[in-house]
């Protein structure tokens, strides 16, 4: 394989790499610090791509001059609102299943549902689309042969944009420090006089709007009906338990490895045995390093 | 926690026989029977899962894959009846031209009822000993079958001359000679349900009230000191797990025989979890709870689908929100709180608390 | 009859780096009362934890009479004969006394045996000595959860009874009761002391005085000082290290 094939196979990968990454951070980051998964994920993504579309929409009607920025707009509104969600979520209904991470997920599960229904109800079956912004449209070709689109550029350097905000929160700020004590030890911060309930929310908030942002660079990408949350939910899983949850840095790395395993595997094999195949190697890598690949032997 | 006294287990069996042998017999039309018998295949795959999860503590997401298997092995057998002498229609239209070496041997009912036993267990017990032996359990496992059955889904949807594909396989006539459309012979296969429910419960009360019971509900609470009493957990939990798949595996074959079709959707990711609600409903760790959650759940979602389809998933995730929320113990624990109690009226949540594992 | 029933050689484990237990070696007899005592994070707990399997060293020998614990599991290491009680009573809070002394009853542990297990006289009569002897006589139907912090460890010693262990290695044995209970508990310790080897950690100095036959003082990882409680006493080391006074 040529090197110009190469680096387009591995930058076909990234659409699908950057959208894992940012839901299986929020992931990550709930079930470190409270050992729950969120079954409804997957729709507060697809909150997040409707929350775009919806501005695109009022951008295109009442202030179609500035058609070319609305992007940003939408970026930030799909954080707000998932975040709000989010947070609204979890005191009103996750922290009373508190010490019970199954049923948390047999709630969540049905809250996707529910949500699944009211996006239908609310924006019907179909599926609807975003105006593509026109300075996004086109590729960057740095090398004669290697076309790289700029809308996959810009996802990519979006994402890591927001990686590394949130690794600058977690790690320079006041709450990144109250978060990552109340993951490691939730008693003693507790008695420490961290208000561990506060922590509990901003997170889950924080875990929602990286998935509301995943929802708008969605829309880069494909358009949204109300099953998409469903489309990518079980292999952000996927990518949570296969790197593990102890560093942010595991769920990147399990993210990329998964994403560009799957997209090689689709050139060679067809859709179906590729996702098979994936999925076959994740549980044998399981069945070796149980707590995700990149865990290290921590005292019980 | 909630054990079913004695008193109160034998009256509900028997309450239950009645009004599975004798009232809605005699009650309801063919069809509404039929869509009873359909319940009740869900009822059998229930009784699985209040062993594996309500007494065991282990959440399986991917009930579906057995269900899947025994489903589809007696859909061959059923298919390859109906269109003998010729291919099945859906291979035909795949312009599959000779018959899968692997479909042959389900021309005989012997063989596709052994392995509708065989097959599904031993993949179970095999897959689940070697992840429990790795301590794997709660939330991953959890992911891990749900991520298995939509494996198998995908394979089922991809591989459409073998399997029929998205549609799956159907029109089903007869079931070693006896028909399995006309009205008598849907009589028939009522009965024969109900006695397969009562035989699995039967089987499933004799596993709880052994000792075997017990430790599943001290592993599920704390599975450590289990082991420093000398089990060897991971075999305990392999084989409650395995009874829960046997379990599927059977109701599969019999939805196949009810319903005449067996398609992709009954395998993946929506259906599993879907079977969880039943015993939600029912109550985890009441065999009977789950007869009543199937029927009640499976009741209302014919009521729904006809009447109001875009309520279901409202209604169903708002059931699975309910449940957790406020009544964790589900009806049968409902109903032990008021019959010890009846003027009491007690806390819902009470102190239910998952195991610290 | 004497013998060694545990002989530990050169045993360490590292986690991350730090070394919880650093070359360590032991040798315990039978019929002895052992004290293993020490400030915390001297590596006391691990030191049972790698003794009845729930952690692997890194290296060197735990001989439990002629089977290397090292290579074994849990479940099989308590099928030959050691006990092992937590530092947190560890006891089935949903079952009752009864079922939770039941269920430590040395036989028929496979799924087969367990499903054909009946309730015989003989084990009514052993359940009842057990309970007997660890004053918990009259509860045997109150379900677990609902015992006192100090009941809940004389269950915790009854479920080992109940296995019939040669090696009991328990954590802090008395740890929240009252000084009541301590003496109880001394008095049950001492009765089931022969014919078995019990290896108990402790903080309550004077609870050690009252059981112990020797004791080994672990700090940072590794022996300090071993022998009576008398020597200990007066030992310069441990005296440095841990009993300030």
């Amino acid at each position: 394989m040529s090197l110009d094939i190469a680096v387009m196979q591995v930058f076909s990968g990234i659409s699908l790499f950057t959208i894992l990454v940012l839901m299986a951070l929020g992931l990550a980051i709930i079930f470190g610090l409270m050992g729950v998964i969120n079954m409804a994920h997957g729709e507060l993504m697809a909150l997040g791509a409707y929350v775009t579309y919806m501005t695109a929409h009022v951008f295109e009607k009442f202030m179609p001059s500035l058609m070319g920025v609305y992007l940003f707009f939408a970026i930030a509104f799909s954080f707000i609102v998932t975040f709000v969600f989010g947070w609204i979520l979890e005191r009103g209904f996750i922290r009373f299943l508190y010490n019970r991470p199954l049923d948390t997920m047999l709630a969540t599960w049905g809250l996707s549902l529910v949500l699944q229904q009211t996006y239908r109800s609310v924006f019907g079956a179909q599926e609807v689309s975003v105006p593509m912004t026109s300075w996004l449209e086109g590729a960057w070709e740095p090398v004669v042969g290697i076309q790289l689109p700029l809308n996959r550029l810009f996802i990519v350097g979006l994402t890591i944009i927001v990686a590394t905000l949130l690794y600058l929160a977690l790690f320079k700020t006041r709450w990144g420090l109250k978060t990552r004590a109340v993951t490691q030890n939730r008693l003693m911060s507790g008695a420490a006089g961290i208000n561990t309930d506060k922590v509990d929310a901003a997170t889950f908030a924080v875990g929602s709007g990286l998935a509301g942002i995943a929802g708008s660079v969605f829309t880069m990408v494909g358009s949204t009906n109300p099953l998409t949350g469903q489309l990518y939910i079980v292999d952000s899983f996927i990518v949570v338990v296969f790197g593990g949850v102890q560093t942010l840095l595991a769920t990147f790395l399990s993210a990329f490895v998964i994403s560009q395993t799957q997209t090689t595997l689709e050139y060679i094999l067809s859709g179906s045995m590729a996702k098979v195949t994936i999925l076959l190697l994740v549980v044998a890598v399981l069945y070796f390093r149980p707590n995700g690949l990149f865990s290290s032997k921590v005292r019980q | 926690m909630i054990r079913t006294g004695n008193r109160f287990g034998i009256l509900s069996i028997v309450v239950l026989a009645i009004l599975l042998l004798v009232i809605l017999p005699n009650v309801l039309d063919p069809f509404r029977l039929n869509l009873v018998s359909k319940y009740l295949v869900f009822a059998v795959v229930g009784v699985g899962i209040v062993l594996v999860w309500g007494y065991a503590g282990i959440l399986s997401l991917g009930q579906g894959i057995f269900f899947g298997l025994g489903g589809y092995l007696m859909a061959m057998f059923l298919k390859l009846e109906a269109s003998a002498p010729e291919l099945p229609d859906f291979m035909i239209w795949s312009s599959t031209e000779v018959l899968p070496w692997w479909w042959v041997p389900y021309h005989s009912l012997a063989v596709t009822l052994v392995s509708i036993v065989v097959l599904p267990t031993a993949l179970a017990f095999v897959l689940s000993y070697a992840v429990f032996r790795k301590r794997v359990s709660g939330v991953y496992f959890a992911i891990i079958t749900l991520a298995l059955a939509l494996t198998m889904t995908v394979l089922l949807v991809g591989q459409q001359g073998y399997t029929g594909g998205a549609n799956g396989i159907t029109d089903f006539r007869t079931l070693a000679g006896m028909s399995i459309i006309s009205d008598e012979g849907k009589r028939i296969l009522y009965f024969v349900q109900v006695l397969m429910l009562l035989a699995v419960m039967s089987v499933a009360t004799l596993i709880v009230r052994s000792r075997v019971g017990k430790i599943l509900i001290a592993i599920r609470d704390r599975e450590d000191r289990v082991r420093f009493s000398g089990y060897d957990t991971a075999l305990f939990k392999a084989f409650i797990f395995t009874v829960g798949a046997l379990f599927a595996s059977i109701g599969g074959a019999l939805y196949s025989v009810q319903v005449g079709l067996i398609t992709p959707t009954l395998v993946g990711a929506v259906a599993s979890i879907e079977l969880v609600i039943y015993v939600a409903v029912g109550g985890r760790m009441s065999i009977i709870g789950a007869v009543y959650g199937a029927l009640l759940v499976g009741w209302a979602k014919s009521m729904i689908s006809e009447n109001f389809p875009t309520i279901w998933l409202f209604f169903i995730g708002g059931l699975f929100i309910g449940i957790t929320m406020f009544l964790p113990s589900g009806l049968a624990g409902l109903f032990a709180r008021f019959a010890r109690n009846p003027s009491r009226n007690a806390s819902p949540t009470a102190k239910f608390q998952e195991p610290v594992k | 009859m004497s013998g060694t029933i545990l002989a530990v050689q050169d045993l360490s484990v590292s986690f991350d780096g730090f070394k919880a237990v650093d070359g360590l070696d032991l040798v315990v007899e039978r019929n002895e009362l052992r004290c293993v005592i020490g400030p915390n994070g001297a590596g006391k707990t691990t030191l049972l934890d790698m003794v009845c399997g729930k952690t692997k060293p890194t290296r060197g020998s735990i001989m439990f009479k002629t089977l290397d614990l090292t290579r074994m599991g849990e479940y099989e290491i308590t099928r030959a004969g050691v006990g092992r009680k937590f530092q947190n009573p560890s006891v089935y809070e949903d079952l009752t006394v009864l079922e939770n002394l039941e269920i430590s009853y040395p036989e028929q542990r496979g799924v087969i045996g367990s499903l054909c297990f009946r309730r015989t006289a003989t084990l009514r009569l052993r359940i009842d000595e057990v309970a007997d002897q660890v004053y918990l006589r009259e509860y045997l139907d109150i379900k677990a959860g609902l015992l006192s912090h100090g009941q809940k460890q004389w269950l915790e010693i009854g479920m080992l009874l109940m296995q019939e262990p040669e090696l009991m290695l328990l954590d802090e044995p008395v740890a929240g009761m009252s000084p009541r209970e301590r003496e109880q508990t001394a008095v049950l310790l001492k009765k089931i002391a022969p014919g078995r080897c019990l290896m108990v950690i402790e903080h309550d100095m004077a609870f050690v005085k009252m059981i112990a036959h020797k004791v080994t003082v672990l700090h940072q990882g590794k022996l300090l000082a071993e022998g009576s409680m008398a020597e200990i006493q007066k030992d310069e080391r441990v005296i440095d290290v841990y009993l300030g006074h």
